[in-house]
């Protein structure tokens, strides 16, 4: 590879011109392997894939209301600060050179801690091979220098991949241009660097809440509190240590 | 435009994706990881008392205790490994050592404590080397209060709302049970004239395990539901009655064998349901959207002063 440092990569999901194709999520199980996630007539709208997880990495979202239909590819946020990563216990969660976040599955041992610590239920364990799997925004094609498979099978361009800030100013044009014309509801969804992963990245252009897409409305990455977790526990292990003392002293 | 804004709501206080989770359940197995969370925390706990047997010179009991802390630790781990996808890789956990992970800093504790437990008792057992055996005995005491306490921060660690809001809680509820458990079962296993410290533990772990869960159920408001409702509602009001009643029959099982074979039964019991409660209410909470989006809408509109 170069030596030049690369800039931060990432997809800008504009869910505004997203026509429920489904071609991302084709292109992605077919570019990088995906097994099977089985088939399942779910009675609720035109997704039958349900949700992220170990065998879906493009997860088409269709919501049906009155007067209109709102269709979002979601992904992997490749957050910041991202907790699957902070928690993994082997190194197998790693970040690129693009600053995106990849499993090596050589690695990963399937303890399963990532999967309870993603904030939006990414990252998931396929129990088929032990082993934890998700979006590694094509980090082969990557590397060799293409655009990820989703975004290049995107027919209408609501999945845009880029470098993150021009990504992000691309995406407060394109917010700024529907609210001009009256589409107030349009609003970015983590391309905030103050949001509680420090940005994703990986965001969103979405039409309603974050919650109707199944999206949480205001995810922290959960080792933000680490630290004070650590004093609680230290302070209940000098407790323990005090109080059996204690059990001990009373004796003689 | 008009729109409807309840078609897929399944409370009117909140919306979701079709009453999909947002966050993913913890994929971890029944029995292995609750077991293991019990396991961890006797063997922990009992390689403190044994410290502190050896250090007042209570031979018998440290002897007792000693014990419990290698079988709790060995049979832990072996419920650990069993419990990873790729169990052939679990040397992996000791390929990095990770500060941000609890689960890289509890394997390493993991490793160091089964380590030095195994010396102690192997030393012990066999006579051999009896300064190295005592020296891994008082550095498992190290080990020993963070095993007993280390698990609180591997729940909490997680998106999991039932778990990460209790992480000022969690761990004293894990460490009073551990004393509990490893009082209980050092008492069982010591002659009863000599087994008053035994009791004493279990009869204080049993009074903090009881009030951590109290306080926590208190202070978690929505998000104690979980721990009140269905199965683990079960398992924690049956953990309740067993610590308690175990406590109790702890303070006077001085009087007689059975008493303390009963009192150790139930804190044994109250321990494990304990650990099995809390992985439910931590599947609950993840399993309805409820648990991840109203508290973060909370917190928005609190942040926000209203949208």
């Amino acid at each position: 590879m170069d030596e030049t440092p690369t800039r931060r990569m990432g997809f800008f999901t504009d869910t505004s011109v997203c026509i429920g194709c489904k071609a991302c999520e084709v292109a992605c199980k077919e570019w990088n392997d995906v097994p099977d996630d089985g088939f399942v007539f779910r009675a609720t709208s035109y997704d039958n894939t349900g949700a992220l997880g170990a065998d879906t990495w493009r997860h088409v979202a269709f919501i049906e209301q009155d007067g209109r239909w709102l269709m979002s590819s979601d992904v992997c946020k490749h957050c910041t600060n991202a907790a699957c990563l902070d928690v993994c216990p082997t190194g197998a969660l790693f970040r690129t050179e693009f600053d995106t976040v990849v499993v090596q599955s050589d690695i990963c041992n399937g303890c399963g801690y990532c999967v309870p610590a993603c904030p939006y239920g990414v990252i998931d364990r396929r129990e088929r091979d032990g082993r934890a799997w998700k979006c590694t925004m094509c980090y082969d094609r990557l590397r060799g220098g293409l655009e990820p498979a989703c975004a290049k099978a995107c027919p209408t361009t609501s999945i845009q991949f880029g470098p993150l800030d021009e990504l992000r100013e691309r995406a407060q044009e394109r917010v700024e241009r529907l609210h001009a014309e009256g589409r107030t509801d349009a609003r970015l969804y983590g391309e905030s660097p103050d949001d509680g992963v420090g940005g994703t990245g990986a965001f969103f252009l979405l039409l309603d809440e974050p919650e109707t897409y199944g999206l949480p409305p205001d995810p922290v990455v959960t080792t933000r509190d680490l630290g004070e977790m650590w004093r609680w526990a230290g302070v209940a292990a000098f407790g323990l240590a005090g109080a059996v003392a204690a059990c001990f002293l009373r004796r003689s | 435009m008009p729109r409807r804004r309840d078609e897929m709501v399944p409370e009117a206080e909140f919306r979701s994706y079709y009453g999909q989770p947002i966050v993913k359940k913890p994929i971890w197995h029944e029995p292995h990881m609750p077991t293991y969370l019990y396991l961890g925390g006797l063997s922990g706990a009992a390689s403190v008392m044994a410290v502190a047997a050896r250090l007042s010179g209570a031979d018998r009991l440290a002897r007792a205790s000693q014990m419990i802390a290698f079988g709790g630790g060995a049979a832990g781990a072996g419920f650990l490994v069993a419990e990873l996808g790729r169990p052939e890789r679990f040397l992996n956990m000791l390929r990095v050592f990770k500060v941000t992970s609890p689960m890289s800093v509890g394997s390493w504790t993991l490793a160091a404590h089964g380590g030095l437990t195994s010396v102690g008792a192997a030393s012990a057992v066999t006579g051999v080397l009896p300064v190295v055996g005592d020296a891994a005995t008082l550095a498992s005491g190290v080990t020993g209060a963070l095993m007993a306490t280390y698990t609180a921060v591997l729940l909490a660690d997680t998106a999991v709302p039932a778990w990460h809001e209790a992480m000022r809680e969690l761990p004293f509820l894990f460490a009073g049970s551990a004393t509990a458990s490893a009082g209980a079962m050092a008492m069982l296993t010591t002659p009863r004239r000599l087994a008053g410290p035994a009791r004493a533990a279990a009869v204080t772990g049993a009074a903090v395990e009881t009030a951590a869960g109290a306080l926590m159920e208190r202070r978690l408001g929505m998000l104690a539901e979980p721990y009140r409702t269905g199965r683990a509602g079960r398992l924690m009001r049956a953990s309740r009655a067993l610590t308690v009643g175990g406590g109790l029959l702890a303070a006077v099982a001085g009087r007689s064998r059975t008493l303390t074979a009963l009192s150790a039964a139930a804190i044994t019991a109250g321990a494990l349901c304990t650990r099995f409660g809390v992985l439910e209410a931590g599947r609950v909470s993840a399993a309805d959207p409820k648990y991840t989006v109203v508290p973060q809408r909370d917190r928005l509109t609190a942040r926000l002063g209203g949208r």
